[in-house]
């Protein structure tokens, strides 16, 4: 089924027209990364989604229902962490239940058995600022994923880490998913994480977004860990060469 | 596991109680030369006193003004509390002001261009002429003296958390606003919390004016206070006298901005927090 549908979504901000005509649409427990140049309008296609910005042409539709204000069916992972450094990492990840009208100390009761899993154990009541880089990725994922909302938006989650980091938190997002199958979507340009971790991608063109292509990515996982299979060292290749065409960076 | 970090305020200030003394000595370690400049100066005052045979009347020497404070204690304790009254009522009024109209101004941003230049106005007007007039309006009492402190502190304190507010990271707004929180509740959890740094820093700015301000409003009249004592030591040609008056008035600023400097600890306890494992 259809959890996420955008048609024909076109969006213009201060004069610059940021999307033109994006379509796309992510299945029932599927993982889809949307790969496209820096400032082609990756985090804009997310806010329009998380409310704080309205389309001016198109729809989107989510499980079959119009996008309204009280729809709530994502939870969103800003490109930085966003950990507010006064509150406590648990805090911090019970954020959403609280703002749901959760109390305190059942929120703290829900998300306190999930530490283990998001590799955060003995940490609970650190301040953010004592954490490292990796580390305060995964309590962002993990103050995402405790909403329990349909959908998943994960804009640029590795994006800040060091390459070693990245790859860490890369494997374990890839076996958390397998675990837990959360309709998630993946903004990125890391080429190599996009299809490591996801069912189908789409390519975005710079500014103002279109979608210029789709590919299907559906080899066995776990993919990290091991080397990709030769059709994904394939694709690795075209993906970056239409992204270099796109940007004219290509020699 | 300990589910509730915060508990109560005093098991709070018991935590962080060997933490705090460990930084008090620290301070005192990092203050060490700077008592020494000042024991040099008092020394060096002396000195020159002593050996120009200076009139009292004139200079008074330092071991001079001390004896002062000793031998008119009780003079000085009774002017104190006046002082100290006014500036603390005067500042509590002029925070609630403050901070009343940061939220209103937060909520509705036009206000922000209607009032600020009234504010701003309202900080160039000079000291010296306001006070005599709000004393003539307000008669001798502690309404003048609170009115002053408000006057000078209020601008400062409402700038801090105006800012303060504006500081917030856009992306934890942005998140916020993605889990449904309404904007009073965007408010509470981010843009208040994000302020307090900017809050405290204008506290302790603040508190040392206030000072300054209730003993200048005291100066131009008032029945008690500190100002009074320097006004009327003044008229009776007793430098000693004023100076020790002084150097309470110091020591109360400076116990005042330890005080916020200590509830600024407490409050921002997790900028204290340890770094990285
Ligand atoms: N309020 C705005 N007014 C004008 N242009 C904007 C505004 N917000 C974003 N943009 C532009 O929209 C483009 C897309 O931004 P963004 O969605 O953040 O890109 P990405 O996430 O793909 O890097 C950028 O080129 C940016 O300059
Ligand atoms: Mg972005």
């Amino acid at each position: 089924m259809t959890a996420l549908d955008i048609a024909h979504v076109g969006l213009t901000l201060g004069g610059t027209t940021v999307l033109d005509d994006v379509s796309l649409h992510v299945a029932d427990g599927e993982f889809v990364s949307i790969l496209g140049p820096s400032g082609c309008g990756k985090s804009s296609l997310f806010r329009l989604l998380t409310g704080a910005l309205s389309a001016d042409t198109g729809t989107i539709r989510v499980n079959g229902a119009a996008l309204s204000g009280t729809s709530r069916a994502f939870a969103f992972m800003p490109q930085r962490d966003a950990l507010m450094p006064w509150r406590r990492i648990i805090d911090n990840v019970l954020l959403g239940l609280e703002v749901q009208g959760m109390g305190r100390a059942q929120a703290r009761a829900r998300v306190l058995p999930l530490f283990a899993a998001f590799g955060l154990e003995g940490f609970e009541h650190h301040y953010p600022a004592q954490l490292s880089g990796g580390m305060r990725q995964r309590a962002a994922l993990m103050r995402t994923f405790v909403q329990d909302r349909p959908i998943q938006l994960l804009d640029e989650p590795f994006g800040a880490l060091d390459a070693l980091t990245r790859a860490g938190m890369q494997r374990w997002l890839e076996h958390r998913w397998r675990e837990a199958r959360w309709t998630t979507v993946l903004v990125t340009h890391d080429v190599r994480e996009a299809l490591a971790l996801s069912d189908r991608i789409y390519v975005l063109s710079p500014r103002p977004a279109r979608v210029i292509a789709e590919f299907m990515t559906p080899w066995p996982r776990p993919r990290l860990g091991g080397p990709l299979p030769p059709e994904a060292s394939r694709l690795e290749a075209e993906l970056l060469d239409t992204l270099l065409t796109q940007t004219g960076d290509r020699p | 596991m300990a589910l509730s970090p915060s508990g109560s305020p005093a098991a709070r200030l018991c935590r962080c109680l060997p933490s705090l003394i460990s930084s008090v000595v620290a301070r005192l370690g990092h203050s060490l030369p700077a008592l020494f400049s000042v024991a040099a100066a008092l020394a060096a005052w002396e000195a020159y006193v002593r050996l120009s045979g200076i009139s009292v009347l004139v200079l008074p020497a330092p071991s001079r003004v001390a004896e002062q404070i000793v031998v008119n204690r009780e003079l000085l304790w009774t002017h104190t509390w006046p002082t100290l009254q006014a500036t603390l009522v005067g500042f509590a009024f002029s925070l609630s002001v403050a901070f009343l109209l940061s939220v209103l101004i937060d909520f509705v941003p036009r206000l922000r261009r209607a009032l600020f230049p009234v504010f701003v106005i309202s900080q160039t007007l000079p000291l010296v002429a306001i006070a005599p007039l709000v004393v003539l309006w307000f008669g001798f009492g502690l309404t003048p003296k609170i009115l002053l402190v408000a006057l000078v502190t209020f601008f400062p304190m409402l700038v801090a958390l105006v800012d303060g507010y504006e500081s917030t990271d856009p992306d934890v707004s942005a998140l916020l606003g993605s889990m449904g929180a309404s904007r009073a509740s965007i408010f509470r959890r981010a843009r208040l919390p994000s302020a307090m740094p900017y809050f405290f820093a204008g506290l302790r700015i603040s508190i040392t004016y206030a000072v300054v301000a209730a003993i200048f409003a005291e100066y131009v009249g008032a029945r008690a206070g500190l100002g009074i004592v320097i006004l009327n030591a003044k008229n009776s040609f007793r430098p000693d006298l004023m100076l020790a008056a002084v150097v309470i008035s110091s020591a109360l600023t400076l116990t005042l901005f330890a005080a916020t400097a200590l509830l600024q600890r407490l409050a921002l306890n997790w900028r204290h927090a340890g770094s990285k494992p």
